[in-house]
């Protein structure tokens, strides 16, 4: 697993209180890791400042799966 | 009762009467205070009559840069925003038939498009913190109406409904966001008018009195304080009985 996809889980782990290995690549955030939809902004949040990157709300919204998330930051990483 | 200490405050409107007494509540209570307004020197003067933790944060509400700008600037000059509290106001009366687009835009502008913006500006620190205080200043016009304000009753109005909305969606989050409703409060403002306006005015107050800004000032501060932390969503009306509510 790339480096990414290990920060991202670990956040995604920390912040949802989740075991690691319900975080799986079609995991939905809200659907299967239990986060509501202020969750997902938080989470959101977290990459931006792990990354350093901006998340436009538009392309946040497509962001709904722990594949979504690692997919989105490779690319704009 | 209510100790503030380590909390860092940013207070809109700090110029003027009511919003020089909350942040010297807040300040007395231990907060430290970001002072925000149009009107530079009497922020100064109030900042050197606080002491050493009051901070001069000068601020155009009617320019959105300015705005989105504020709540980046209080965080730099405190360290964070725990409190906010959005006292700054207009006015722009006139007759419902006579009232301009001008007019109209205006007050809900700064009134009520300025106080989102400053909302949104400080959640995601509130968020990581997992604590925040948002206080907004309405009036009891927003909920009674009043002829010749009709912009401004809609402000605030608005911001009562807007503070609810946003209290449901961050309650979970240790963040509490009410209003504070005052009545008519004796400022500089109200100095200016005849004592038999006064008394007309006293007549409608079960109270018999006009409200100080100490008495808006104590409705803030306990709204800031950890001990309301499981009151949100409410509008505390603070105006001697004139409109139960």
């Amino acid at each position: 697993m790339s480096d990414i996809a290990d920060r991202v889980k670990k956040i995604v782990v920390e912040h949802l209180d989740v075991e690691e290995d319900k975080v799986t690549e079609t995991a939905s955030f809200i659907d299967d890791l239990g986060a509501d939809s202020l969750d997902t902004v938080e989470l959101v949040m977290a990459f931006e400042e792990e990354f350093g990157i901006e998340i436009p709300d538009d392309a946040a919204e497509t962001i709904q799966t722990f594949g979504d998330a690692v997919k989105f930051i490779t690319e704009a990483s | 009762m209510f100790d503030l200490t380590g909390k860092n405050a940013l207070i809109t409107g700090a110029s003027g009467g009511i919003g020089g007494a909350i942040a010297k509540a807040l300040y007395d209570a231990g907060a430290t205070v970001a002072l925000s307004g149009t009107r530079v020197e009497p922020l100064e003067a109030l900042a050197a009559e606080l002491g050493e933790r009051a901070h001069v944060l000068p601020c155009n509400l009617s320019d959105k840069e300015s705005v989105e700008a504020l709540p980046k600037q209080a965080a730099e000059a405190m360290g964070s925003v725990d409190i906010l509290v959005n006292n700054a106001g207009i006015t722009r009366d006139n007759l419902f038939m006579r009232m301009s687009d001008d007019e109209w835009d205006s007050v809900l502008n700064v009134n009520l498009t300025s106080t989102f913006r400053l909302c949104k500006g400080v959640l995601r620190g509130m968020m990581k913190a997992r604590w925040g205080r948002i206080v907004n200043i309405s009036s009891i016009v927003g909920a009674t109406g009043n002829p010749g304000q009709g912009n401004y009753a809609a402000s605030k109005a608005g911001m009562v409904g807007m503070s609810k909305s946003l209290a449901y969606e961050v309650a979970t989050r240790g963040i509490t966001v009410n209003c504070v409703a005052p009545g008519f409060i004796a400022t500089a403002m109200t100095d200016k008018l005849t004592d038999d306006q006064k008394s007309k005015i006293d007549a409608q107050i079960p109270a018999g009195r006009m409200g100080t800004p100490e008495e808006i000032a104590a409705a803030v501060v306990y709204l800031a304080s950890q001990e309301a932390g499981y009151t949100t969503g409410t509008t505390l009306h603070v105006n001697g009985g004139m409109a139960m509510l």
